[in-house]
């Protein structure tokens, strides 16, 4: 059983007026919203056991210590790693794609090198590569949209993987087609091409089971704010065998074990990548989000997103003069779906969502060279759902899009 | 509700902007983006003793930075051009006869940023 009372009734914000309307989220693939669970752990820890990590040999930094780890635990076991050496905590995904590239990145690219991606990432999985391959003079290799603009071309997946990648960099699902890739035939044929892989989950590990073992990439890297967690937290999970070779990219406290005055030594993994004091808050009500998430179940959460897209494509399907990016397939696509109005800019239609209580996003959603091969604007509107959305959202949604045409008079 | 800022006249402007094209033989011309939405416009400016003898606007936007694009390249033509120096936000709300608001008041002001870069860089030619 779902019980979308119950879940909505964890969520504060759903209770708040936007523009004197209840507030109905859908920008989640911006950022979820969090349950009254991790803001309540959140105010605990400041509460009742503030103090710094891995230093206080008193009990509440003890306390805090242990809570620190054991979120990285539970997120080991939630994306079945080895273990929490294996488990970076970073800023966001962001950081840690910086964190690949600027070591991991700079030690194996050598002149000449190619790097992949594809024409549909977000640029936090783009810029840095860009950036790696013009330090070294390497080759940026892009993956091609297939025909309808729906996902990638198999073929030219194929075709620049015969360059011989040394890095292969790609999304799980996409943050404006929504589009779900096949990582494990796309790892697989990464390794076969002696290509380490970086897989940017994003979007994919809120609502679809992450198993790395199966999946076998080399990085997979997320952010908590999208997944029920706090912001200022994200995820780098790299193979034990790669981090235990990858230099540190910033040092100081708490990432050494000795130190003289000429030289240290690495901390053991992971405490090597993590230098200064750490986002313990963060690791806190992280964990708790994952709590949360278990507690529904994955499997439940990615169903009830499908029965949402389900029905958002077919009440858009009866409306003229509105196209829906991404597959027609719900299997192939997460809760995603960016979307234009014939001869309105998406920022007009964000206006007026605006106005009826309704977020949603509207513009290049840090995907420019996508979002300019799919809309001559260069710019969508954006609708993302989570667990907490309902049908009746939707159908508030579909009555705002009628409004946007009305008001400029499109059929 | 209001919908004050989808009023008669932007809607109408943008649907039918005034100064639409390229000058070929403009003496300023500049490109502004507003990342935000993705709102992408270049002006055209031709100068003529220090006069604005012609004014036009390409580009992609939402319906406010559009409208305001059509009025704001309408309303210089022949002004002086350190009248436009002094020109702002006041300027677009009287034309646009609303306020836009803190969130489109970059799509107000594209055009007359874009305007302003153009005669700046004019000047200092
Ligand atoms: C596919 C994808 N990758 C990366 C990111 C970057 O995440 P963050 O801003 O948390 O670093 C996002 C966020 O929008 C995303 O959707």
């Amino acid at each position: 059983m779902y019980d979308i009372d119950k879940i909505r009734d964890d969520f504060p914000i759903l209770k708040t007026k936007m523009n004197g309307k209840r507030l109905i989220y859908l920008d989640n693939a911006a950022t979820t919203q969090k349950p009254q669970q991790v803001i309540s752990a959140i105010v605990d820890y400041y509460s009742n056991y503030n103090s710094n990590i891995h230093r206080g040999l008193y009990k509440i930094s003890e306390k805090a210590t242990q809570k620190y780890s054991e979120s990285k635990e539970i997120f080991a076991k939630f994306i079945n790693a080895n273990s929490i050496e294996e488990i970076i905590y970073t800023k966001n995904t962001t950081e840690a794609i910086n964190l690949i590239a600027l070591t991991y990145g700079e030690k194996i690219i050598k002149e000449h090198d190619h790097i992949l991606i594809s024409e549909a990432e977000h640029h936090s999985n783009l810029i840095p590569w860009m950036q790696l391959a013009k330090r070294k003079k390497a080759h940026l290799d892009y993956i091609k949209l297939n025909e309808q603009k729906s996902g990638l071309d198999i073929e030219s997946l194929k075709e620049q993987m015969e360059k011989k990648p040394k890095i292969t960099a790609i999304f799980h699902a996409s943050n404006v087609l929504g589009t779900i890739n096949n990582i494990k035939d796309i790892s697989k044929l990464a390794h076969k091409n002696n290509s380490s892989i970086l897989i940017d989950g994003a979007q994919s590990i809120p609502n679809i089971k992450i198993d790395i073992k199966d999946i076998d990439c080399d990085f997979f890297v997320c952010s908590s704010h999208k997944m029920l967690g706090p912001a200022g937290i994200g995820i780098l999970f790299a193979k034990k065998s790669i981090l235990a070779d990858m230099p540190p990219l910033f040092s100081g406290g708490d990432m050494i074990k000795v130190v003289n005055k000429y030289s240290c030594a690495w901390n053991d993994l992971p405490w090597k990548f993590e230098s200064g004091t750490q986002n313990i808050e963060g690791a806190i009500g992280f964990r708790i989000a994952i709590d949360y998430i278990n507690k529904i179940g994955v499997e439940k959460i990615r169903k009830y997103e499908k029965d949402l897209m389900k029905y958002f494509l077919e009440q858009t399907n009866n409306i003229k003069n509105i196209e829906v990016f991404g597959p027609k397939n719900i299997d192939e696509r997460v809760g995603i779906a960016s979307f234009e109005i014939k001869n309105i800019h998406p920022h007009d239609i964000a206006y007026i969502f605006d106005k009826q209580g309704i977020a949603i996003r509207a513009g290049h959603h840090c995907a420019m060279p996508l979002v300019s091969e799919l809309s001559k604007e260069k710019a969508l509107a954006r609708i993302s759902f989570y667990i907490y959305n309902t049908k009746q959202e939707i159908d508030e949604s579909i009555k705002a899009i009628n409004k946007v045409k009305n008001i400029f008079k499109i059929e | 509700m209001s919908y004050d800022l989808y009023a008669e006249k932007i809607i109408s402007c943008y649907e039918h902007p005034h100064n639409k094209g390229q000058i070929k033989d403009a003496n300023a011309k500049f490109r502004e983006h507003n990342m935000v939405c993705g709102d992408d416009i270049t002006v055209y400016i031709k100068v003529k003793n220090n006069l604005i003898n012609d004014a036009k606007f390409t580009g992609n936007g939402c319906a406010i930075s559009i409208a305001s694009a059509s009025l704001i390249t309408d309303y210089i033509k022949n002004k002086k051009v350190d009248e436009i120096e002094k020109l702002d936000l006041n300027k677009i709300k009287e034309l646009l006869g609303i306020d836009p608001g803190p969130a489109r008041m970059k799509c107000a002001t594209l055009a007359l940023i874009a305007i302003k870069h153009a005669l700046k860089n004019y000047l200092t030619k």
